[in-house]
């Protein structure tokens, strides 16, 4: 693949073309933040953690879905896009009802490092505090919407991966919820094969196992990748 | 202290100190300044019971010790083991045997905060002392030794804690079927190492709590001294026991009620009932009804209860607290702290042999299950008393209904008697001295109340707000039925 000049954080790179700045970035050991992208998954751009400033572009574009282009320079570390980064984190913990003290994960989160690594401590924003489900109807695992970001890897791992598009998403906005099948509860699925690629796909404490109690669950994101890559190797 | 004397005839003590929680004492005097009567208002409202529903049963173990900060693991061992009966398991005898020294720690560490922080500065400082200084503070200043071995006492209850879970409170290890932290070596020999110190620093208390009940025999005795039913758990064979046993009831002659009881029949024993002017809610012996039927929990009720204790240097000194009662129950509220120290030792030597079992650092900790039934009911002598957990789940293992009888709520009758009999004791007309008022707030305090705890409930309560102009008179009632 043909080679492309681009500047990153004040850095000259050589980059393969048709690669997202996402993918070259993690190549060159640079930074970004990611919450919706996983390594083996199709991105979509959703959270807007990995959102970045080009030269010559009025917005932040997401890292994850937008290709490099030749003579792009482009910044990742910008203190508007922290403050952007810490906005949409406290959004997150405002959109749902997030206790991390009882819940599954705690300690192994996603959501909780990102807590971390943007410097938030308190959220600014009204809580919302709204009614969720937390679907137990699965006979092993349990969907706890209080705990869903809507970062859809779970609907992604489900269809891209394990091929049963058993999740998907209905309505829009804050009032968007992920649901299994046509909104039926999970345990009545007649696609869910029960593989629990969704269980570690996900990044919070929203999809666990019911034989695991509070902080002692610890995903394995990264068994996606590794299933995706064998794949292809035998393809 | 503030607020007395509002209201011509009635002496209101707001906030009552050095407990856990907030609540206020309303002490209604008749025209010749005579106590009338005497309640006992808990102003706190917590609503565990309604928004753990819909909640995954096994959540419960880790949301419920959220209620309190000082008796975390009695929350979590009675959810654990409703937990259990709605799987249909057992925790293996590791996990048993670390959850039973992790429940030790708590006792330990609540009773010793009761004693030497809450409760001593009245007896090394005086009932009547300054107010503002009658705290530990000054204990430590003046007696700094046993001052800093009530502060340590405390600390190793909490280092059991910390050693096998990381945490010293609100710890995330006791699970359905066992544990979630096996205990290292490391952490064995360095719990086994605090028993001598712990050990002599109870032994001094119990020392100073049997001298001040020698020199001020007549105080002690008549305390709030009253007859009243008692519940709590004992082993197979009648033994204190706090962390796994069958419940027993007695009436105030010793005589046993009920013996051996699953506490999954704690409904059929026990109903509850609301009053217009508390959110502690009024349990009693349901045989006996509402008037006959109150009953007491906690250290007293344990050892009136008990036939013998586990170990020997607090059965040595149980003989000593059984002989005050000539073979009946011992009624006086003040021997709850005697008993509470009594109960401490026997903690600790039950604590040293844990520590000494072989197994106790094996990692087999934990049975895994599922919800295979509807309905659990668990139960743990936390340090006020005897608790309930009784959960009620779908088909999904979703909370459909919680309910928590919680130790402080039954003892809320006998605390309202209490303060009664202390109140028509040392308060006459409306001109009262601090440390009357003082003694009438210790009446509580003997009980060592967590109101935290207590106030988890929700749904119609009851509510009357009088609302009286500067002459006392009522202008105005609001009533919610």
């Amino acid at each position: 693949m043909a080679k492309i000049p681009v500047n990153i954080d004040g850095k000259s790179l050589e980059v393969e073309s048709g690669k997202t700045i996402l993918e070259v970035c993690k190549a060159n050991d640079i930074e970004i933040l990611t919450m919706c992208h996983l390594e083996g998954l199709g991105d979509i751009g959703a959270c807007r953690l990995c959102l970045v400033e080009i030269e010559g572009i009025n917005k932040l574009l997401p890292a994850c879905t937008t290709k490099v282009a030749p003579n792009q320079v482009i910044k990742t570390k910008t203190e508007k896009l922290k403050k952007y980064q810490k906005i949409t984190t406290e959004l997150f913990f405002a959109e749902r009802n997030h206790v991390c003290a009882v819940c599954v994960v705690n300690g192994n989160c996603e959501l909780q490092d990102l807590g971390y690594k943007v410097g938030m401590t308190r959220v600014r924003f009204p809580y919302l505090f709204p009614k969720c489900e937390v679907d137990t109807s699965h006979p092993w695992y349990v969907m706890d919407h209080n705990r869903c970001i809507l970062c859809t890897r779970c609907v992604r791992v489900c269809g891209e991966v394990e091929g049963s598009y058993n999740w998907g998403v209905m309505k829009r906005g804050v009032a968007a919820r992920i649901i299994s099948d046509f909104n039926t509860p999970w345990g009545e699925s007649i696609t869910c094969t029960s593989c629990s690629k969704c269980v570690n796909a996900c990044p919070t404490g929203a999809i666990w196992p019911k034989a695991v109690v509070q902080g002692q669950f610890k995903k394995n994101p990264k068994m996606i990748t590794e299933l995706v890559e064998k794949r292809k190797m035998h393809l | 202290m503030d607020n007395q004397n509002k209201d011509t005839n009635t002496i209101l003590i707001s906030p009552v100190t050095r407990i856990e929680g907030h609540a206020k004492i309303t002490i209604m005097l008749d025209l010749e300044g005579a106590v009338k009567d005497a309640r006992f208002h808990v102003n706190e409202f917590r609503g565990f019971e309604k928004f753990c529903e819909g909640r995954l049963f096994t959540e419960m173990p880790t949301i419920a010790p959220r209620i309190c900060g000082i008796c975390p693991v009695s929350h979590s061992v009675a959810s654990a083991k409703a937990c259990e009966m709605i799987m249909g398991i057992k925790p293996t005898y590791t996990g048993n045997l670390l959850r039973r020294l992790i429940h030790i720690g708590q006792n330990v560490s609540s009773h010793a905060l009761s004693f030497f922080h809450l409760s001593s500065p009245d007896f090394l400082l005086g009932w009547d002392s300054d107010p503002a200084a009658r705290n530990i503070l000054t204990v430590a200043d003046k007696y700094p030794d046993l001052a800093l071995r009530g502060i340590r006492l405390r600390k190793f209850g909490q280092e059991i804690s910390e050693r096998i879970t990381g945490k010293k409170i609100h710890s995330m290890g006791i699970v359905p079927g066992g544990m979630g932290y096996p205990l290292t070596e490391v952490n064995r020999r360095a719990l086994l190492a605090w028993i001598p110190e712990a050990t002599e620093t109870v032994k001094m208390g119990i020392e100073l709590i049997k001298k001040y009940q020698d020199d001020h025999k007549e105080m002690v005795s008549s305390f709030a001294n009253f007859p009243s039913l008692y519940l709590a758990t004992v082993g197979p064979d009648g033994e204190n026991e706090l962390y796994d046993g069958k419940l027993r009831f007695i009436d105030e002659n010793g005589k046993i009620l009920e013996d051996q009881l699953d506490c999954a029949k704690y409904l059929d024993y026990i109903a509850e009932r609301s009053v217009d002017w508390s959110y502690l809610k009024y349990p009693y012996y349901k045989p006996y009804g509402y008037e006959k039927g109150f009953y007491r929990v906690g250290p007293l009720a344990r050892l009136n209860v008990a036939s013998r204790m586990k170990t020997p240097k607090a059965q040595k000194e149980f003989l000593n607290f059984k002989s005050l009662g000539n073979g009946k129950p011992v009624h006086g509220t003040f021997y709850f702290h005697y008993t509470r120290l009594i109960e401490t030792l026997g903690s600790i030597e039950e604590a040293e042999g844990i520590l000494k079992d072989p197994k106790v650092t094996d990692e087999d900790i934990q049975t895994i299950g599922r919800a295979n039934f509807y309905e659990g009911v668990g139960s743990s002598e936390a340090p006020r008393g005897t608790l309930f957990h009784h959960y009620v789940v779908d088909e999904g293992g979703r909370l459909t209904k919680v309910n928590l009888l919680i130790a402080t709520g039954q003892n809320n009758p006998a605390m309202n008697r209490s303060v009664f009999e202390v109140a028509k004791q040392y308060v006459h007309g409306k001109d009262v001295k601090e440390g009357a008022l003082n003694r009438v707030e210790a009446a509580i305090r003997c009980y060592d109340p967590c109101l935290s705890c207590s106030t988890h409930a929700i749904g119609i309560m009851p509510m009357v707000i009088e609302i009286k102009d500067h002459l006392g008179e009522t202008i105005n009632v609001i009533k919610r039925d």
